[in-house]
């Protein structure tokens, strides 16, 4: 399988090859299975990238490895999500598992709930959370809301200007002329999110926004109803959704990271997910 | 002498004190006592006979009014979908009188004579006593009607002929109420009603033949579950989830907590406790596990040896390296695992099991044990089929198979990639 025996390489090409693949969902086989190392003339040089991409995976990759310090925890308990979510909720390199750390209980808990209930599908999800109460979905909802860990590099694939332009001005602006208000209207100035209902937009890669987008105007991903975000999606087009995914998923994190208070604001569109004020 | 008075005349007023505080006009008991007539006790015990028959498993479709029925039911003959049971008098059992729902109980046949598809266990049913199926139909009558329409069964033809279910009942149904064994205890008589009875486990652990019926002679011997890809364990083999040599304690805590010492319980399994299991008495979950553990061992054999030598040892490295560094920290490095927390898997029947569909499915999508009224924050296993390849998988399972002198059987790359294609999509 691999044509090394250098001593702890190994593990690392694994975790290589597993970054290499973001959306293999099981089908696709090990992509990079043909990387071999041999020692020859760039072999130094070779060994030596491989060694940093391997650490550097490394570190990104045992954030995704179950760890915690006491059994009767929280972080225990939780540690069903931490392959695709990370042990603290950061997210992981794959880029359509979301952050969840530091989102709103509320939202949160709304999206926990929605998941058992089979209201909004995801396989996996639907089948983890199917039999779990709901008082106990509350309090992960809460431990979840409670961490702030760092986040993952910011996205810095190139993209034409014109693109991240079309992203901001929707994000920052919206497009009155299609009726889509900015996301900042809801998700906050920061885009942090807002208490209790609205979820943060930061920190979050471009395949899970556009994924979850693509998903609301299709109807496979619903909201209480009033269902504001399908009202929002459906008036997007596919360059719209890919254009405010690029350009959210390479901001600078702000630094005051909470969501803002409730109903400062009066909202473009009603929500269900968010009483109004 | 005044002093001794004085206390007298203290001790005498605080006693009358005392006497006016529980003499005090409208002064009500404590305990308010339960006011309850024989309706009430009949619903009650109804509301809890209809959670040990987990009714609402397939009566009532996700977020919708309970027993409004309508949830597909995917068989290998088509989809069925299990009816209104609400006392709704146009769409639902409104109508039905006692003697009605006894019939269909007791025999399988509907009110207007249809003959039901044995996806209702009436097979198991029909072992209920008359005096049980009408505190049901009592109860059932006392929940909110709910106006819905039966949706008609999507069965393949032949199988949507109702009429060969007469040939399908000669074949393999029994009617009768349960019959006590007077050699047995009063105990052991009640854990047998309600395994054979509401609980109807044969349902799932028994193997179905072609024409979805189970069979008595291999009663619990266990087998696939139909459209699910779970494996139900065998209830009689030791080798799998039998438990001839558990603790009473373990097998009650396993069916009603969802986890013991001894293992958990997930998927399938993980919805029945969590829907009617865990409802149970104390008294009854110890019941069901006495019969259960009095159920007779098919295999008269000692175990196996284990197979580990006989592994290639590049995949038995490979399990290893796998298991130390994504298992290990919750099942420990010998398998001993952490309390009920996080389950054994050295000596776990679920790991060795002839069949390795549940090992691998755990490691493919993680799963948590249902959340109980006695174990209500229970601890889960994610997912790793988006991290780990055939090869990986099936290096590790054999690993946890064969390991710390657990007697399972190895598994092959192709037995996960055909469990991946069949597990819902990521």
């Amino acid at each position: 399988m691999w044509s090394t025996s250098i001593p702890g390489l190994e593990a690392k090409l694994v975790e290589v090859r597993d970054e290499s693949r973001p959306s293999c969902r099981g089908r696709c086989r090990s992509s990079s299975r043909h990387i071999h190392l041999r020692p020859n003339s760039r072999g130094g040089a070779l060994l030596a990238i491989a060694l940093f991409l391997g650490l550097l995976s490394a570190r990104a990759q045992d954030e995704a490895v179950p760890a915690f310090d006491t059994v009767d925890s929280m972080e225990a308990r939780v540690q069903g999500c931490v392959t695709c979510h990370g042990q603290r909720g950061q997210g992981t390199q794959n880029g359509y598992f979301p952050r969840i750390a530091g989102k709103p209980a509320g939202y949160l808990y709304n999206q926990m709930v929605a998941f058992k209930n089979g209201t909004r599908k995801y396989a996996p999800m639907n089948y983890l959370l199917a039999y779990l109460p709901e008082s106990y979905l509350r309090e992960m909802a809460g431990h979840y809301a409670n961490l702030q860990p760092p986040f993952a590099p910011r996205d810095t694939t190139p993209v034409d200007d014109a693109v991240l332009s079309r992203g901001e001005m929707l994000v920052r602006s919206g497009d009155p002329g299609k009726g889509v208000p900015a996301c900042v209207a809801c998700h906050g100035q920061r885009l942090t999110g807002m208490e209790p209902g609205i979820p943060g937009l930061v920190g979050l890669g471009a395949t899970y926004i556009i994924g979850q987008l693509t998903r609301w105007q299709v109807g496979d991903r619903h909201s209480a109803e009033p269902d504001c975000m399908k009202r929002i999606a459906s008036r997007m087009s596919n360059d719209d959704i890919s254009a405010v995914a690029a350009w959210l998923a390479r901001q600078a994190r702000p630094r005051n990271l909470s969501p803002e208070s409730p109903n400062q604001l009066r909202m473009p569109f009603a929500c269900g997910s968010q009483p109004r004020m | 002498m005044i002093g001794k008075i004085a206390i007298a005349i203290v001790v005498l007023a605080l006693g009358a004190l005392v006497a006016m505080y529980f003499l005090r006009p409208g002064a009500l008991p404590d305990e308010p006592r339960a006011v309850t007539n024989a309706t009430t006790q009949t619903i009650n015990r109804g509301e809890y006979l209809a959670r040990a028959g987990d009714c609402v498993a397939c009566h009532t479709h996700p977020n919708d009014p309970e027993f409004a029925g309508a949830r597909a039911m995917p068989t290998p003959f088509g989809n069925l979908y299990a009816p209104n049971i609400t006392p709704d008098d146009e769409t639902g059992i409104g109508l039905w009188s006692a003697d009605d729902f006894y019939r269909m109980m007791h025999s399988g046949v509907s009110k207007d004579g249809a003959l039901l598809y044995p996806a209702m266990p009436f097979p198991n049913y029909t072992k209920v006593t008359r005096a049980d199926s009408d505190a049901i139909y009592a109860y059932l009558m006392s929940v909110p009607p709910v106006a819905r329409e039966n949706r008609p069964h999507e069965l393949r033809f032949p199988f949507n002929k109702r009429e060969l279910l007469i040939g399908w009942r000669t074949l393999y149904f029994r009617e009768g109420e349960f019959v006590p064994d007077p050699g047995q205890s009063q105990e052991w008589n009640r854990g047998a009603y309600l395994v054979e009875g509401l609980g109807h486990c044969s349902m799932c652990h028994t193997s179905v033949n072609l024409l979805g019926a189970t069979s008595e002679e291999r009663a619990f011997e266990g087998g696939m579950i139909p459209n699910q890809n779970w494996y139900a364990p065998s209830l009689t083999s030791n080798r799998e989830a039998g438990v001839g040599n558990w603790d009473l304690e373990d097998i009650a805590d396993l069916i009603q907590v969802g986890t013991s010492k001894r293992g958990a319980v997930y998927g399938p399994m993980a919805e029945v406790v969590y829907n009617s299991l865990q409802y149970l008495t104390d008294e009854d979950a110890r019941a069901m596990a006495v019969y259960l553990k009095s159920l007779p061992p098919r295999e008269a054999e000692p175990l196996p040896p284990s197979q580990a030598r006989l592994v290639d040892p590049s995949v038995m490295e490979s399990g290893l390296r796998i298991y130390a560094r994504q298992c290990a920290i919750c099942h420990g490095d010998g398998g001993e695992g952490r309390g009920t927390a996080f389950p054994l898997l050295a000596g776990n029947q679920s790991i060795t099991m002839s069949s390795p569909v549940n090992p691998i499915r755990m490691v493919l999508n993680g799963g948590y044990a249902p959340g109980t009224k006695k174990n209500p924050r229970p601890y889960g296993m994610p997912p790793y089929s988006h991290l780990l390849d055939d090869e990986e998988v099936a290096a590790v399972v054999t690993y946890i198979r064969v390991a710390w002198g657990n007697t399972g059987t190895p598994v092959t790359p192709q037995q996960v990639n055909d469990l991946r294609k069949l597990v819902p999509e990521w």
